[in-house]
């Protein structure tokens, strides 16, 4: 079966979307993370990221965008070498995700005033 | 052949092995099975083969450029015949292009 | 600034209290997984909220121009042409360009007979030390499958026409090495100074799928 990454030569007839997005501060954040997990810190080698991105299931590698599939390549290494532990990760996903929430509704504009003030 | 002794030289037809494994691999499926010429000794790289799963990588393997004609890879390319691709591929990968005969041992450049 | 703990991991560029992404929205999967992970690294010090930031600006100060002036170099100075054949990576950073950890460079040399094309089909490799963050579209699934098959189709959507004569060569990226193409120099640039030829040299042209832009008449 064709590894879900070997696309050269696919029966692909799209035109190339050459629309240029700027990359968001969260995918910023995310190359940041992976350059430093394989370059100073030698956490992992290139290819290990690339193999963790392999072996990602062909509906994640085709509906995963790229920076999300290194997300997900990042989480599989880490636990894989022991650096986290599973149960840690699900507690602070846990964390961060009601603190976020809890910024979002903080964050969301008062309504403004509408009668009398100056 | 180690990396010292590369098995195969520029100009030499050769064949990429059509090899289905699993794991980590940086031959694309388009061109097991495909003749081409080396162009270029590309040099002594790290096995990423074993690299991808923990390994150091060593011993580390010459890859040759390939330069394929392009309708040698695609039976309905719709450019010219002229036209070419050219890949890094490992060493063990690759074989005489079947039916060459194989070129006098040289010694390696310096 | 105000006690905030930076040693968090909490990067952002002014106030310290404005949420990180742009407009709010929901919460979604992604922010809540790199956050996760980017806490508990630094946490146990596999590196440093410090690290984060300097990762983020030295990716920020890589641009194609760094790449358009080795280009123009390569077409005017011999000798830095024979560097950057040779040994591309050093010929990068006589330019100034810092290559430590970075991949070797090999730069491909179109010719008026050879047109050279670069894509990574397995994933994505580009030159990003001499170039920056590649575009969405070198990463796609419809780039890297059709440009080894259908070159000049794909070239053409770029508006790149080439004549038969000129080989188009599709070169894949496989190996751990980074490939930047040395555009043709356009006709009539002769006196031209290494800045305004750099300014010819586009970042889709040292990737293949454009040529150089002419000089204005």
């Amino acid at each position: 079966m064709q590894p879900v990454h070997d696309l050269g030569g696919l029966p692909i007839h799209d035109p190339v979307d050459r629309n240029e997005h700027p990359y968001t501060f969260l995918e910023k954040r995310i190359d940041a993370m992976m350059r430093l997990l394989y370059g100073p810190c030698a956490l992992f080698k290139v290819d290990e990221m690339r193999r963790a991105i392999e072996s990602l299931s062909p509906e994640e590698y085709e509906h995963l965008t790229y920076y999300q599939k290194w997300l997900k390549a990042m989480r599989a290494l880490l636990l894989e070498k022991g650096v986290l532990q599973e149960g840690e990760l699900e507690k602070r996903i846990d964390a961060v995700q009601a603190r976020m929430e809890a910024e979002r509704r903080d964050t969301t504009p008062l309504k403004p005033h509408i009668e009398g003030r100056k | 052949m180690s990396a010292g002794h590369p098995a195969f030289q520029v100009g030499q037809r050769v064949r990429v092995l059509t090899r289905q494994p699993t794991g980590h691999f940086r031959t694309p499926g388009y061109v097991r099975g495909r003749v081409g010429v080396v162009q270029h000794l590309t040099g002594a790289y790290l096995n990423a083969e074993t690299l991808a799963h923990g390994g150091d990588g060593r011993p580390p393997l010459m890859m040759y450029r390939v330069q394929f004609q392009q309708p040698a890879l695609w039976p309905d390319y719709a450019g010219p015949a002229t036209d070419t691709l050219v890949v890094d591929i490992y060493e063990h990968w690759l074989e005489p292009a079947p039916g060459d005969p194989q070129p006098p041992q040289q010694e390696p450049r310096p | 600034m105000s006690g905030h703990d930076h040693d968090h991991g909490h990067p952002h560029d002014a106030d310290a209290h404005a949420p990180i992404e742009e407009g709010g929205g929901p919460v979604t999967w992604d922010e809540v997984l790199e956050a996760a992970l980017r806490e508990l690294c630094i946490e146990k010090g596999v590196f440093s909220g410090t690290q984060v930031m300097q990762a983020l600006e030295s990716m920020d100060a890589r641009r194609p121009e760094d790449g358009a002036r080795l280009v123009a170099r390569f077409w005017t100075d011999p000798d830095f042409r024979r560097l950057a054949l040779e040994n591309g990576k050093a010929a990068a950073e006589t330019g100034g360009i810092d290559m430590t950890g970075a991949p070797d460079l090999v730069f491909l040399e179109n010719t008026p007979q050879v047109h050279h094309v670069v894509v990574c089909t397995l994933c994505s490799c580009y030159p990003k030390a001499v170039l920056g963050i590649p575009p969405a579209w070198y990463k796609s699934k419809a780039y890297r499958a059709r440009v080894v098959r259908e070159p000049r189709a794909v070239l053409k959507e770029f508006g790149t026409v080439l004549p038969k004569s000129v080989d188009v060569r599709v070169a894949d990226s496989t190996a751990e090495l980074r490939f930047l193409v040395v555009p043709l120099r356009p006709a009539g640039t002769e006196g031209l100074s290494l800045e305004q030829l750099a300014a010819l040299v586009t970042r889709d042209s040292m990737v293949g799928v454009t040529q150089a832009l002419s000089p204005s008449p």
